[in-house]
């Protein structure tokens, strides 16, 4: 299939065929990131703009390094110390950020749906990094992308994901992603951490981690957001870790070969105890391996549909 | 596709590739660090024909990769439609080797301009040969092949097919009218 889309906002909205299509592309890409030189021209002479106004050092170097594999020339801004921060509007940034010509714009934002309000007013490509507790769609796309790697299929596999689902796009993005492509999900985290509308998403609520253990394939354990929940749902990490972090003794209620994930930074010692993160069973680190080729294909694929109007027509042996 | 005119057949295909493989065995002087690799699409699939008549000239067989080189393509920004990329698969050091670079039609050059490219990220070959089934002119960059199964002049307008069992399920090469040029 041809790639047609301007922008990627989200998963809602993709068809399956869309998914696959970003993941066989990511296959290719991670090749190169293996070779002793990791790069290709495929992206030279385009601009990429790197917008985040939440604090990231995984997803923004991620990014970083994908486009810069790929030959784009990377720009950086932050929120602090920039014009955002001296009273700008979202917008007024953007369009100034758009004066300068740029092809594709990565953007983070704690407010959910901006992405989408500025791949509507501008030409260049957007592409959601993170929009609040909304959707994460290359973060869902690498994590398929690793779980295809390990398992070669997506389709009749059991996921399920653990902690605080409803504060995050990761779980709403991972919930979509496996759906479209016929992998069972499983959430469950503490009381008060599910949010009702996850069920119509497609996913199945098993509320604890004991119960949902046997039953999955891939466990994706979620980021407690300590900085952000200030203790309001539940008293203090140590008793989260007691109650609900994967501790390797909860690991051997699951199947031999149960595969253990997270979307990172983790609290080592909350949600996951430290040797079920180093130990044979997690891919923590191949995530961070997928997501520089995820975002690779993402970036090549949304390039191509920023070209001239056809010349002639495509390939052939030359 | 309106065939005009069949230059190869089934047994030309493989008389031009027996052909082929004895001057690659010449020009080296044996198949000592020889690698053969073809480009996506049928320039791998001749590749591995390549490497199964040297294998049967010489009783040893030789390394045989495959390149894909839509990523060092110059003209993506011109193209009909984004091309999907597809994997590279040489899974041996080029490093210190002569690289026998194959493929299907030779035309403008521009493929196999990507292809040396490509080559040179995965390492620095000792040479780079280009064997190619049909030759039908019209370059647009200072690069010509070592091997050639077929010179075919051809018009611009015209289009030649190269057909393989593996992905056609024939073996043919025809010239065709009307399809555009094809790069």
């Amino acid at each position: 299939m041809a790639w047609a889309r301007k922008d990627l906002l989200g998963i809602a909205g993709l068809d399956p065929a869309e998914i696959v299509e970003v993941l066989d592309t990511a296959a290719t890409m991670k090749d190169i990131s293996s070779r002793e030189i990791k790069k290709v021209p495929v992206l030279r002479g385009k601009t990429v703009v790197n917008l985040f106004f939440e604090a990231s050092t995984r997803t923004r170097v991620s990014f970083e390094i994908a486009e810069k594999r790929l030959s784009a020339d990377a720009v950086n801004v932050s929120a602090s110390g920039s014009s955002v921060s001296k009273g700008e509007t979202l917008l007024d940034t953007a369009r100034n950020l758009q004066a300068m010509n740029p092809d594709i714009i990565v953007l983070r934002h704690s407010c959910p749906g901006t992405p989408a309000m500025l791949a509507a007013r501008l030409p260049a490509a957007v592409v959601n990094a993170g929009d609040g507790a909304h959707e994460h769609p290359t973060q869902a796309l690498l994590d398929l992308f690793t779980i295809r790697e390990r398992l070669g299929r997506i389709a009749g596999l059991t996921v399920g994901i653990f902690g605080d689902i409803a504060h995050s796009r990761v779980a709403r993005s991972d919930v979509l992603a496996l759906r479209a492509l016929g992998a069972r999900v499983l959430v469950g985290g503490p009381p008060g951490m599910i949010p009702p509308g996850i069920v119509e998403l497609g996913a199945e609520v098993a509320p604890r981690l004991e119960a949902m253990l046997p039953a999955v394939d891939v466990l994706i354990m979620l980021r407690i957001q300590l900085e952000r929940q200030g203790g309001a749902l539940f008293p203090s990490a140590r008793e989260y870790a007691t109650h609900f972090g994967l501790s390797a003794d909860r690991l051997r209620l699951g199947r031999p070969g149960l595969l253990v994930m997270h979307p990172g930074p983790v609290n080592r010692g909350v949600e996951v105890a430290p040797e079920v993160a180093d130990g044979p069973q997690s891919l923590i680190l191949d995530q961070v391996t997928s997501g520089v080729a995820v975002r690779m294909a993402v970036l090549y694929l949304l390039s191509g549909v920023h070209r001239a109007p056809a010349a002639e027509e495509g390939r052939g042996g030359a | 596709m309106n065939a005009k005119a069949e230059i190869l057949d089934e047994a030309g295909i493989r008389r031009a590739l027996v052909r082929i493989a004895h001057e690659i065995l010449e020009k080296n002087q044996g198949l000592a660090d020889v690698v053969l690799v073809g480009l996506r699409s049928r320039g791998d699939h001749i590749a591995r024909r390549l490497g199964e008549i040297l294998r049967e000239i010489e009783g040893s067989g030789v390394p045989v990769g495959v390149l894909d080189v839509t990523l060092y393509r110059d003209d993506l920004a011109h193209a009909a439609h984004w091309p999907r990329v597809q994997r590279t698969e040489v899974p041996f050091p080029v490093e210190g080797r002569h690289v026998v670079l194959v493929d299907d039609v030779l035309f403008t050059g521009r493929s196999v301009r990507a292809a040396l490219d490509s080559l040179m990220d995965l390492g620095r070959p000792r040479s780079i040969q280009l064997a190619v089934l049909v030759d039908r002119g019209h370059r647009e960059l200072p690069i010509r092949a070592d091997f050639v199964g077929k010179n075919v002049p051809t018009a611009r307008r015209e289009a030649v097919r190269v057909l393989l069992r593996e992905t056609d399920g024939e073996d043919r090469v025809v010239i065709a009218e009307g399809e555009g040029e094809r790069r």
